[in-house]
C-alpha cells in the first residue's frame, strides 16, 4: 500500500516536471504573435534607423534602384546645418521650456486646492479631467477659432475673436494672434495656452492622486504647531509629492519634445500663420516631412530627438532622485553643509532661510536643471555649427 | 484639574475664532480660483457648441453673443451632407479600424501579459526588460522604417516586380488599405506592461490550485485571470479605441485616399483646402460631431480612463 502510494507520487512528480519543461517553450508560443509584430515594426526599425542615418544621403528610392551609399555622419551634419532644423529645434525647446513649468505649477495649485475642499470636489475634478478625452486636432481648431480674426472691408476686422473681445473688455488692445502677419511671440502664446490647457488634466490627475495618498498625520502635526499654510505647502506637500512631480515633469518634457499635432490643430499642415509657413515647425514635423524622400536625414533627426529626450529624462531622474527626500533626514544633511561664508553673514536667521531654500528646491530645481540642460544642448548645437 | 480644562477651552475658542475668519477667507479664495480655472477649462467646449449653432452673420458680429440668438441647426445638416467631409464614410472607417484593431490587440496583449506574468521560460526577464526599454524611443523613429516596410512588405513588392507577379506586388504594398492602419499598432508594450502588473497581483495559489485540478493554462487564463483583470482590460479597450479615433499622422502618411481616410484626417483636410473665409460655424459643428463620441465615453467610462491614464501618460 505504502509503496504504491510513493510510486504514484513519484509518477505525479515526473509529470509535473514534464509540464514545467513543456512550459518552457509554451511561454514563447503565447508570446509569438506579439514578438513577430514587434520584430517587424519595432526591433527592425531601431536597427534600420541607425543604419540609414549612417549612410550618406540615403533615400529609399535610390536604394531600391540599386545605388550604394557611403558610410559616414554626413546626415547628422546636414540636419544640423539645415536652417529649417534649427527653427524646429528652437520652437520645440521654447515650447517645452514654457509649457512644462507653467502647466506643472498650475496643475499643482489646482490639485492642492481640489484636495482642500469637500463639497463640489468630485464635480470640479470631473470638469478638470475633461480636456483629456478630446481630439487634439479637433479642439485645436476650436482654439484657432477663438483666437481667429475675420477680416472684413474696413480697417478693423469684422470680428476679432472671443479672446480679443475679452482683452478689449479689460481695456487692452486686440492682438493679431494667428492670422496672416501675426508675430512670432503671439503664435507662441497661443500654442502655450493650448498645450497647457491640453496638459493640465493628466497632471492634475496624477498630482491629486499623490496628494490623496499623503499621510494625514503630517498635516495634523503642522496644525498643532499652527504652521502657516504656505510653509505647509512648501515643507510638507511639495516634498512628499516629489515623486509624482518628477513623473509629471518627465512625461511633460517627453511629450513636449514630440509636440506636433497641437500645432497642426491650430495652424494646419503649414505649421505657421498664412504667409509664414513652417514658422512654428517642430522636430517631429521636420521628421515627418523628410519621410518618403530623405530617409537618411529623417533617421538622423529622429536619433537626435531620441538623444535629447533620453538626456532630459536622465537628468530629470537624477535631479528628482537627489531632491526626493524623506523629510528631516536630508534637511539635516543640508543644514550641516550649509554654514558657508555667504550664509554665515545671515547669522541672525540662518536656519529659516536655509530650510526654506531646501524645501522649495524640488520644484525650482527641476525647472532650473531642465531648462539649463535644454539651453545647454541648444547652445552646444549652435556653437558646433 | 477642571480649571485647567476650562482655561484650555477658552484659549482654544480664542484661537479658533481668529482661525475661522482666515479659514473662511481661504476657502472662498480656493473656490474662486477653482471656479475661474474651471470656467477657463470648459470654455472652449462651450464656445464650440455655441458657435456651431450660430449663423455666420451672427458669428461675425464685432461684439459676439455668448448664447446664440437664433438656434441654427443648418450647420449640422451641412456637416452631415457635405461633399467635402463625407462624414458617414469617415465614421465607418474609423469605427472599423478601431474595433478590429482593439479586438486583435486585446488578444495579443492578454496572451503576452499572461506569458510574462505566469509562465516560466528562459530569458523571460531579459525579454521583458528589452520590451520596456523600447518604450523610451519616440514613435517617430519607428515611423520612418515602417513607412518603408508597408510600401514593400518583406521585400515582396520588389520580388513581385522582378518576377512580374502581380499577386506579390499587391501583397507587398499595403498603402491605402485597412491593414496598414491596423497591423503596425497591434502590439503595445505599454498595454502588455499594464496588464502584466495586474495579472501578477492575482495570487499564485489560484494558479497552482488550477494546475492541481488539471486545468490547462489557456482555460485558467480565460476562466480566472481575464475576469479578475477585467477593469484593466476595459481601460485598455477604451484607450485603444480613443487612440484610433484620435490618430492623425500615420493614417495621413499611408492611407489618405478617400476610401480609407480616418476621421481626424478628414476633419483637418476638409477645412484646410478652403480658400478665403472659412465658415467657422460649420467647422465648429463638424468638430462637435467628431467630439461627441468622446464626450459619451467621458461621461460613462471616465472611471476606467482615469485608472488607465494614471499609470501612463500616453494618449491612446
Amino acid at each position: 500500500m505504502t509503496t504504491n502510494q510513493v510510486k504514484t507520487v513519484g509518477v505525479r512528480k515526473k509529470s509535473f516536471a514534464q509540464t514545467i519543461r513543456f512550459d518552457k517553450w509554451k511561454g514563447w508560443i503565447y508570446l509569438a504573435p506579439a514578438l513577430v509584430l514587434l520584430l517587424i515594426f519595432t526591433i527592425w526599425p531601431i536597427y534600420n534607423t541607425i543604419r540609414m542615418s549612417l549612410l550618406e544621403g540615403y533615400t529609399t528610392m535610390k536604394d531600391v534602384g540599386g545605388a550604394t551609399f557611403q558610410f559616414g555622419i554626413g546626415n547628422f551634419k546636414r540636419v544640423l546645418e539645415y536652417p529649417g532644423f534649427i527653427t524646429c529645434l528652437k520652437n520645440t525647446i521654447l515650447l517645452c521650456v514654457l509649457t512644462v513649468p507653467i502647466s506643472t505649477f498650475l496643475a499643482l495649485l489646482i490639485a492642492v486646492c481640489l484636495n482642500a475642499i469637500k463639497p463640489l470636489q468630485r464635480f470640479l475634478q470631473t470638469i478638470f479631467f475633461m480636456p483629456y478625452v478630446t481630439n487634439s486636432i479637433a479642439i485645436g481648431m476650436v482654439f484657432a477659432a477663438m483666437f481667429n480674426m475675420i477680416i472684413g472691408g474696413s480697417a478693423r476686422p469684422d470680428s476679432v475673436g472671443i479672446v480679443n473681445n475679452v482683452l478689449e473688455f479689460f481695456g487692452f488692445e486686440y492682438i493679431n494672434w494667428i492670422n496672416a502677419g501675426s508675430e512670432y511671440w503671439a503664435n507662441i502664446v497661443v500654442m502655450v495656452v493650448y498645450i497647457v490647457w491640453n496638459a493640465l488634466p493628466f497632471k492634475i490627475l496624477i498630482l491629486l492622486g499623490g496628494l490623496q495618498g499623503v499621510n494625514k498625520q503630517y498635516y495634523e502635526a503642522a496644525k498643532i504647531d499652527s504652521t502657516p499654510k504656505w510653509r505647509v505647502f512648501t515643507r510638507i506637500t511639495v516634498p512628499l509629492l516629489s515623486p509624482m512631480l518628477a513623473y509629471v515633469v518627465i512625461t511633460g518634457f517627453i511629450g513636449g519634445f514630440k509636440e506636433y499635432s497641437s500645432i497642426v490643430g491650430i495652424f494646419g499642415e503649414s505649421m505657421g500663420p498664412v504667409g509664414n509657413a513652417y514658422a512654428l515647425d517642430t522636430m517631429v514635423g521636420f521628421i515627418y516631412r523628410a519621410i518618403g524622400n530623405q530617409e537618411g536625414t529623417a533617421s538622423a533627426a529622429a536619433l537626435i530627438l531620441f538623444a535629447i529626450i533620453f538626456a532630459v529624462t536622465m537628468v530629470n531622474l537624477y535631479v528628482s532622485k537627489k531632491t526626493d527626500y524623506t523629510g528631516k533626514k536630508s534637511n539635516a544633511k543640508k543644514k550641516k553643509k550649509a554654514p558657508s561664508a555667504a550664509k554665515a553673514a545671515k547669522a541672525a536667521k540662518p536656519r529659516k532661510s536655509i530650510n526654506l531654500n531646501a524645501t522649495v528646491k524640488p520644484v525650482i530645481a527641476w525647472s532650473i536643471y531642465a531648462a539649463t540642460l535644454v539651453i545647454a544642448i541648444a547652445l552646444a548645437l549652435i556653437f558646433w555649427l | 484639574m477642571a480649571e485647567i480644562k476650562v482655561m484650555k477651552a477658552k484659549d482654544m475658542k480664542k484661537v479658533s475664532s481668529r482661525q475661522k475668519v482666515g479659514k473662511v477667507l481661504g476657502l472662498t479664495a480656493t473656490y474662486l480660483f477653482l471656479g475661474i480655472m474651471a470656467i477657463i477649462v470648459i470654455f472652449p467646449f462651450y464656445w464650440m457648441i455655441s458657435s456651431s449653432l450660430k449663423e455666420m452673420d451672427e458669428y461675425r458680429r464685432a461684439i459676439p453673443t455668448l448664447i446664440p440668438k437664433v438656434l441654427d441647426f443648418a450647420n449640422y445638416v451641412e456637416v452631415f451632407t457635405s461633399e467635402d467631409l463625407l462624414l458617414g464614410k469617415l465614421f465607418y472607417n474609423t469605427l472599423l479600424v478601431g474595433v478590429v484593431s482593439t479586438f486583435f490587440s486585446l488578444i495579443i496583449t492578454v496572451l503576452s501579459a499572461f506569458a510574462f506574468a505566469r509562465l516560466e521560460f528562459k530569458g523571460k526577464n531579459a525579454l521583458f526588460a528589452l520590451l520596456l526599454a523600447t518604450m523610451m524611443i519616440p514613435g517617430e523613429l519607428f515611423t520612418i522604417t515602417n513607412y518603408q516596410t508597408i510600401n514593400d512588405f518583406l521585400g515582396l513588392a520588389t520580388l513581385g516586380k522582378a518576377l512580374g507577379n502581380q499577386f506579390l506586388i499587391t501583397i507587398g504594398n499595403w498603402r491605402n488599405t485597412y491593414a496598414v492602419l491596423i497591423i503596425p499598432f497591434l502590439v503595445s508594450v505599454f498595454y502588455i506592461y499594464l496588464l502584466r502588473q495586474n495579472f501578477i497581483q492575482i495570487p499564485n495559489e489560484l494558479y497552482l490550485a488550477a494546475k492541481v485540478d488539471g486545468t490547462s493554462d489557456f482555460k485558467y487564463l480565460c476562466k480566472v485571470m481575464i475576469p479578475l483583470a477585467l477593469p484593466t482590460i476595459i481601460s485598455i479597450t477604451i484607450l485603444k479605441m480613443m487612440g484610433s479615433w484620435n490618430s492623425y499622422m500615420w493614417p495621413r502618411l499611408v492611407a489618405n485616399d478617400e476610401a480609407h481616410r480616418l476621421i481626424t484626417n478628414g476633419l483637418r483636410t476638409a477645412f484646410t483646402n478652403a480658400e478665403g473665409v472659412t465658415d467657422i460655424p460649420v467647422q465648429m459643428a463638424a468638430v462637435a460631431v467628431v467630439s461627441f463620441p468622446l464626450f459619451l465615453v467621458f461621461i460613462f467610462l471616465r472611471k476606467y480612463i482615469m485608472k488607465g491614464v494614471s499609470r501612463s501618460g500616453i494618449k491612446g
